[in-house]
């Protein structure tokens, strides 16, 4: 939103030393926490929506300590770019019962063994993977947005 | 229970209002997050407030349990979350923005584009 | 799933097992279609080029569908489909009928002469922005309105259109627009909660939220609960949607600052949206309560289109002026509503389809005119008859089409409303009707012998061309005005059917519960 000021690319977010190093290890490991919470959805608590926000959280707290644009060169997709991904997808989730000859958004499975393991792929699940990055896109763009802000 | 959710929903509503009433932007947009709480919790109200266990089917069992809440306004609760969430989100921005260009939050002297000044139209030609 | 288990009648009772007709995928196809094409353009909106050469036919296509779902509603009738299978009142339902499938159209067709208008309009910084994505989604939150059968899903459409018309109305982020903008956010977000206030309130009382179920239940549940006060809550919210007298002040503050073509599509759009969900509310589920409630939404509908034909006149503007003509379209599209019989509810359909199309063209001549003229202020504005003959007969057409002049579209409607108020012994009513048809008419008729008709004081004019983008549109839109105006019977004949099919929602319900209405 606001208007890019050169200084802004010299700061580089919380001038801690400890939280500095944790960030990085911290955003990894929620990232993948939020991957298995979107993962076990299906069945139990979790979700796409839920675990686009613990995405989103973990890239917040990148954006704090490394800075926005540290988290824009790690994105390396625009958020918004993400978000409207995920929309098209789950979109597309639900388009793809026009070819089962079933109503709009009907569950529609199929268990391949890959490797030995039976592994349940559902249009519920890639609905959900479309939730995750809705979320995970737009919260995203309105926290670097706010945290942007914050060097004015 | 629904008794006592319902003053407090009440008390929400009037805060909401009292807040909505004022003259400044930054009032009126708190006053609008306390509304969308204060209906978050009538719709919670709504789906009746009795029943502790959640909204899952167990392993091997086909139905809720008769116990289970009701998941109806649990889901619309969150729908109506996510949107008012990010339409205060949207709002801050754009109050900001406003305040930044208007120089006041105001919303008597916000008057750019409905100038008190402005003339009626021209008698004749 | 483990279906295995569960007996084939068990399933039967909550999930749609029939396979579904290929032509039924039209009631989802606008939403989804809309939505769709957004996400696409917001992923490709650094490619400037790509994005006009995409928009323009996918919004092409977009009228197509909406033409094809109008075809298909009046070959079959109401046609629902269930969302993932669940049958309602459980699951999800798009239910259309043909009062939705006829706003669908038409918001359609304006969309497209908005989108092709947008590509003068609407320069390249604003394009992106992201002018075309935001155009789609709110389209798309437009449609899901019209279509949508479950209340709460009705809520969800809102929201939608809201958020993108925010997106919209700031585009360019001028000083104007942004005080503007601030006034109609926080407005209109709240007139949004109202509606989820009813919606909350109507859960608690029906434990349902399908259109079709609630309108079955309304009538036995009516001695044991409040739906006088539910009833008054809805016209709150929908009069605050679609900018009805006590509470319309957030329109005129903010339509005339984004660019010509996003206030011309507000004005076709979102008020319509407001009206529409009125009538499927008041007139076709609590039709006792609408009856009851006659009184109030007449009362208000009289204040609403006499203070808009008022504040016409009073306005030098001519994009302010044309905003308080929006607002007294809206009284006289809340007459029909308040008077409740076949003919006016037909009357207000009729004249909902009209006024999307001609106050969006409307807007359009403003643009032109704006741009030709150098100002929108009827002080500066002159000699446009001597700059561009063609754009003043087209506003001319549209002038009188909008005061309810034969032989343009917005005659009919406003003459089956009049005989309506007439048959129905409301004669205030329909003298009100008359007296704000005279004042937009000389308001219209003024702004049209200053800007147009009069002579700059400079005395010699010379000839301009209007563009390719400003021209095709306005002169599409007019086109459809006038054919409609000289040839209403088809029309008048879908609205007549539609107004049956709200009053008498049997084939509404049919639709929806084959099988008869489940009873709790």
């Amino acid at each position: 939103m606001a208007d890019r000021s050169p200084r802004r690319g010299e700061r580089r977010g919380m001038d801690t030393l400890i939280f500095r190093t944790m960030a990085p290890y911290l955003t990894a490991l929620m990232m993948l926490f939020s991957v298995f919470v979107l993962l076990r959805g299906h069945n139990q608590p979790g979700g796409g929506f839920i675990g686009g926000l613990i995405a989103a959280s973990a890239l917040a707290i990148l954006g704090i300590a490394n800075g926005v644009s540290a988290v824009r060169r790690a994105l390396w997709f625009d958020p918004i770019a993400i978000a409207a991904a995920g929309l098209a997808m789950a979109a597309l989730a639900g388009l793809l019962s026009l070819f089962a000859d079933v109503p709009f958004m009907t569950a529609l499975w199929a268990f391949p063994h890959i490797l030995g393991t039976e592994v349940a792929l559902s249009t519920p699940l890639m609905f959900d993977i479309g939730v995750y990055l809705v979320v995970t896109g737009a919260i995203t763009t309105i926290a670097l947005a706010l945290e942007e802000r914050e060097d004015d | 229970m629904e008794g006592f959710m319902a003053i407090i929903v009440g008390i929400f509503f009037t805060v909401a209002i009292y807040l909505m009433l004022s003259q400044y932007i930054i009032r009126i947009l708190i006053g609008v997050a306390i509304l969308g709480n204060a209906v978050n919790m009538l719709i919670f109200v709504a789906g009746r407030v009795t029943r502790e266990a959640p909204p899952i089917i167990g392993k091997g069992a086909e139905t809720l349990p008769a116990t289970a809440a009701n998941p109806l306004p649990q889901a619309l609760i969150l729908t109506a979350i996510v949107i008012s969430f990010s339409f205060f989100a949207f709002l801050l921005v754009l109050a900001y923005r406003a305040y930044q260009a208007l120089k006041t939050d105001d919303t008597h002297q916000m008057r750019l584009a409905e100038p008190e000044d402005a003339p009626p139209p021209p008698l004749g030609y | 799933m483990a279906a295995s288990g569960i007996p084939l009648e068990a399933l039967q009772t909550s999930f749609a097992l029939a396979p579904v007709p290929a032509v039924h995928w039209l009631v989802i196809a606008p939403p989804v279609w809309c939505m769709l094409v957004g996400a696409i353009l917001i992923m490709a909106r650094k490619r400037m080029g790509l994005q006009s050469w995409l928009a323009i036919p996918a919004l092409g296509l977009l009228a197509l569908m909406d033409a094809g779902l109008l075809v298909a509603v009046i070959r079959e009738g109401p046609i629902t489909m269930v969302m993932g299978r669940w049958l309602p009142p459980f699951g999800i339902a798009f239910t259309v009928d043909l009062t939705g499938a006829l706003f669908n159209l038409a918001a359609g067709v304006a969309a497209l002469g908005g989108g092709v208008a947008a590509l003068g309009d609407i320069d390249r910084t604003r394009r992106a922005y992201g002018f075309f994505p935001f155009l789609f989604l709110m389209v798309g939150g437009v449609s899901g309105a019209f279509l949508t059968g479950d209340l709460f899903n009705l809520y969800v459409w809102f929201e939608v259109l809201l958020i993108s018309s925010f997106g919209l109305i700031v585009l360019g982020s001028e000083r104007e627009q942004l005080d503007g903008a601030t006034k109609y956010a926080i407005l209109n977000l709240i007139g949004t909660t109202l509606f989820l206030i009813a919606v909350g309130i109507l859960y608690a009382m029906f434990g349902t939220l399908n259109m079709a179920d609630i309108a079955a239940k309304a009538p036995t549940l009516a001695p044991s609960a409040p739906m006088m006060t539910l009833g008054l809550v809805f016209v709150a919210a929908f009069s605050m949607k679609a900018a009805a007298f006590p509470v319309n002040f957030w329109l005129p503050a903010s339509y005339h600052t984004p660019r010509i073509v996003v206030a011309g599509l507000f004005a076709g759009l979102l008020t319509k949206v407001g009206v529409y969900a009125l009538i499927r509310v008041m007139v076709m589920m609590f039709p006792e309560e609408g009856n009851a409630y006659s009184m109030l939404i007449g009362a208000v509908a009289i204040a609403t289109m006499l203070t808009g034909a008022l504040g016409a006149l009073a306005q030098a503007d001519i994009r302010r002026m044309l905003g308080y003509m929006v607002i007294s379209g809206i009284g006289i599209m809340l007459t029909g509503v308040s008077l409740g019989a076949q003919t006016a509810i037909s009357g207000v359909i009729f004249y909902g389809l009209h006024s999307m199309i001609v106050m969006l063209a409307l807007y359009l001549a403003a643009g032109v005119a704006g741009r030709m003229g150098g100002s929108f202020s009827l002080h500066d504005l002159a000699g446009l008859y001597a700059k561009s003959p063609l754009l003043s007969a087209m506003t001319l057409c549209l002038f009188l089409s909008v005061s309810g002049l034969p032989p343009f579209s917005g005659f009919w409607p406003k003459a089956m409303l009049v005989k309506a108020a007439f048959d129905f012994g409301a004669w205030w009513q329909g003298t009100a009707l008359l007296v704000s048809g005279l004042l937009t008419t000389i308001a219209a008729a003024r702004a049209f012998a200053l800007g147009w008709w009069r002579m700059p004081a400079t005395g010699a004019v010379d000839p301009m061309r209007m563009q390719a983008s400003e021209w095709v549109p306005l002169l599409a839109l007019t086109l459809v005005s006038l054919a409609i105006g000289l040839y209403p019977e088809p029309l008048l004949a879908l609205t007549l059917s539609a107004a049956n099919g709200v009053l008498d929602p049997s084939a509404y319900l049919h639709s929806v519960f084959p099988a008869g209405v489940p009873t709790p």
